[in-house]
């Protein structure tokens, strides 16, 4: 395990740069700083404002593994551009040492041995200890939540997003938007909105019968002599990646003119900083960044990337902070007539065995979990293999539901969905029950089992590559790749909607996929109403079970190029 | 992903019949649309605002709006619809803002095009792709 010493060098992994805008200094800068604890918790103060930014938590209370993406590509102009660097390129893009605590937490290189060094990332009392240690440097600081916070896990689940709604409350947020809280319900949205000390903001969500605002579209806060306008903008497609009929009088949107208008609208206001705390997805944040003016920061959510150092975009910073509690972004400006004249950046990676827990915060955690804990802790079985998620094409613990839902269904064919939330799973560890809500959890979570043709099977994967490799980030929803069990595919990514996905091939024969056919499919997370079916982590469980010990092959069922 | 076996047999009529459109042959039928309603004369751009979203969350109701300060009259066209005709609306010397607001019906994915023209005779084109898609994967 890593030593609190070690942390020393590994809390660097935040570079306090003042004005940078380039990549390549920021481990460089960082081993010259040497910073100690007492450093970390003296963050160098700047300027007169603090911003403190969490999203895409996905209801992670305790510490966790996630690998980061092996395979992350970016279409048409960002192709090459963060965050569709990994690995090496990663290492070498932002001057990174192999091996060091920062290319841990930043990318999937060697991800089995050093997450056994390192040990677990994230858990919400670490995160508290960092940000009570802002807070003693700048109480005023603001902390801003970007949503996909009251989703992911068994006690969220069982509880229906009041654990994580208790635990935030706690951290006092200044404001939150949101993605899979609608996933909830909107009865129960709105039953948690009422309840919240600080407002769910969403400027592009309307009421879909009369398309007015439905929302608090943005928050003023008087910080440091300056007006700070925070507008939120939520997940733009709500409706279409998730069940439209848990909420069926709202509609979302990119809605880039309401984004110009209400810019304009708190600048006329008197807002000196104009902060946007958002769940579009990074690729759609830089367009937006160059398509509207007047944003001084983009707070990115969505696609779960995490970046040492701001994107700039003209004028405007796009702060990339991770997911599942992995890092906080802590981002102190000089904010001065309207002006920004500077500012500081650290991306705050939460080593959990270094950062010591909150003790207020691990209580009510414990708190929340107690009524749980023989369901939590019930081990089904162990993996053999590394268990994760993030990549655009697939992942392990995808290629488990797959191999589950084939086997437990009697199917031919698997399809599960291109989530991105979800921790890993070292070699050699038990699964348990939470594991496995940890990968699954969700309120429509039925598995179907369903005749598809090999015409329709192919107008899906078309559907969804689209959805991920559209050039025009406006028409992407920020998902991965459908992940497919039982068949293989070509996709050339550079292709338009129609012509990416070919040589699909059923695995178990070894022939081509029949376009006039019907194959049996299996799946899970249809959005649509009356799906009927299991849940998918009964279906896991079950299969776990019988297996004892799972394993997963490398899966080579999917080319790709174009890249 | 999202299908019943109800929903996936329904899906899969509507939507392949969708894909089967051929482009091509509806953009032929625009652009005699457009030349009927212009003369013949070259379409400009600039000066209409046509605001639709980029991906509708219901195809059967997409709410678009056009705006044309200065227009006479606006058409609209949905032109992958087997029937490409939306409308067309004539502003009146008295008419406070030349702009229009409706919900229309797409087939599938496909560019909307407005055409606005102007007091002087010009015209001037806007158009948008709004995509119609399967959904149920972001995440």
């Amino acid at each position: 395990m890593i030593s609190r010493r070690d942390f020393l060098q590994a809390a660097v992994a935040a570079s306090a740069v003042y004005g940078a805008s380039g990549i390549g200094n920021w481990a460089r800068l960082a081993a010259q700083q040497a910073l100690t604890q007492d450093q970390l918790l003296n963050f160098d103060t700047f300027g007169n404002v603090t911003l403190i930014h969490v999203t895409d938590i996905h209801g992670q209370l305790k510490p966790i593994w996630f690998r980061e993406p092996e395979i992350n590509l970016g279409v048409g102009d960002v192709n090459g551009k963060p965050p569709h660097v990994t690995g090496e390129d990663f290492l070498r893009m932002f001057d990174i040492k192999p091996g060091t605590p920062e290319a841990y937490a930043l990318t999937h290189v060697d991800f089995v041995s050093l997450a056994r060094g390192y040990g677990k990332m994230g858990g919400l009392d670490r995160v508290a200890t960092v940000i009570n240690a802002i807070r003693a440097d700048r109480p005023d600081a603001l902390l801003l939540d970007g949503g996909d916070t009251w989703h992911g896990s068994y006690t969220c689940f069982k509880t229906a997003g009041q654990d994580m709604v208790n635990a935030m409350n706690a951290l006092k947020p200044d404001a939150m938007t949101s993605h899979w809280e609608f996933t909830l319900g909107i009865d129960r949205v709105t039953e948690i909105v009422e309840s919240l000390p600080f407002p769910f903001l969403g400027a592009n969500i309307f009421d879909a019968e009369w398309d007015e605002p439905a929302y608090e579209p943005y928050k003023m806060f008087d910080r440091g002599g300056a007006q700070i306008a925070v507008i939120g903008q939520a997940f733009p497609y709500m409706p279409i990646a998730n069940p439209g009929w848990m909420f069926p009088g709202l509609s979302f949107g990119v809605r880039e003119e309401r984004m110009a208008a209400v810019v304009a609208e708190v600048r006329d206001a008197g807002a000196d900083l104009v902060v946007v705390l958002s769940h579009n997805g990074f690729d759609t944040d830089r367009r937006m960044a160059a398509q509207v003016p007047g944003i001084d920061v983009i707070l990115t959510g969505h696609t779960h990337d995490a970046l040492p150092e701001p994107v700039m975009v003209g004028k405007t910073m796009l702060i990339a902070s991770g997911s599942n509690g992995k890092f906080v972004t802590r981002l102190d400006l000089d904010v001065q007539g309207g002006q920004l004249l500077g500012f500081r950046h650290k991306l705050i990676p939460i080593f959990s065995d270094v950062i010591a827990p909150d003790a207020d915060m691990a209580a009510l955690i414990d708190e929340q979990r107690a009524p749980y804990t023989a369901d939590l802790e019930k081990v089904l079985g162990t993996t053999d293999s590394l268990l994760y998620r993030r990549g655009n094409f697939n992942g392990t613990w995808d290629d488990l539901i797959c191999n589950a839902l084939i086997e437990e269904r009697e199917a031919d064919i698997a399809l599960s969905p291109g989530f991105r939330w979800g921790p890993s799973l070292l070699p050699g560890e038990p699964i348990t029950r939470e594991d496995v809500f940890n990968a699954t959890s969700m309120s429509y979570p039925n598995a179907y089992r369903s005749e598809m043709t090999g015409e329709m099977l192919h107008i899906i994967l078309e559907d969804v590559a689209d959805n991920l490799f559209n050039p025009d980030p406006y028409y992407q929803q920020g998902g991965d790749m459908v992940r497919v069990g039982g068949m293989g595919y070509h996709i050339d990514v550079s292709k338009p909607q129609g012509s990416r996905i070919t040589n699909m091939t059923l695995l178990k024969t070894g022939e081509a996929i029949d376009p006039g056919r019907s194959y049996v499919v299996s799946g899970w997370a249809s959005v649509n109403e009356g799906t009927e079916g299991p849940p998918i982590w009964q279906v896991v469980e079950d299969y776990i079970t019988r297996k004892g010990t799972v394993s997963v092959d490398p899966n080579k069922s999917v080319q790709v190029s174009g890249a | 992903m999202e299908f019943t076996r109800r929903g996936a047999i329904a899906i899969s009529a509507g939507f392949v019949a969708v894909l089967m459109l051929p482009a091509r042959m509806a953009k032929a039928a625009v652009d005699e649309k457009i030349a009927a309603f212009t003369g013949g004369a070259s379409v400009g751009s600039g000066g209409i605002t046509l605001t639709t979203p980029e991906i509708a969350e219901n195809g059967n109701t997409v709410p678009i709006e056009v705006n044309a300060p200065g227009a006479t009259e606006i058409l609209v066209l949905a032109s992958g619809n087997p029937t490409p005709d939306v409308c067309s609306v004539k502003f009146g010397p008295l008419a406070g803002s030349q702009s229009l607001s409706t919900r229309i019906r797409l087939a599938g994915t496909q560019d909307v095009v407005a055409i606005a023209k102007m007091a002087d005779g010009s015209f001037v084109q806007a158009a948008n792709t709004v995509k119609v898609t399967i959904g149920g994967c972001g995440g």
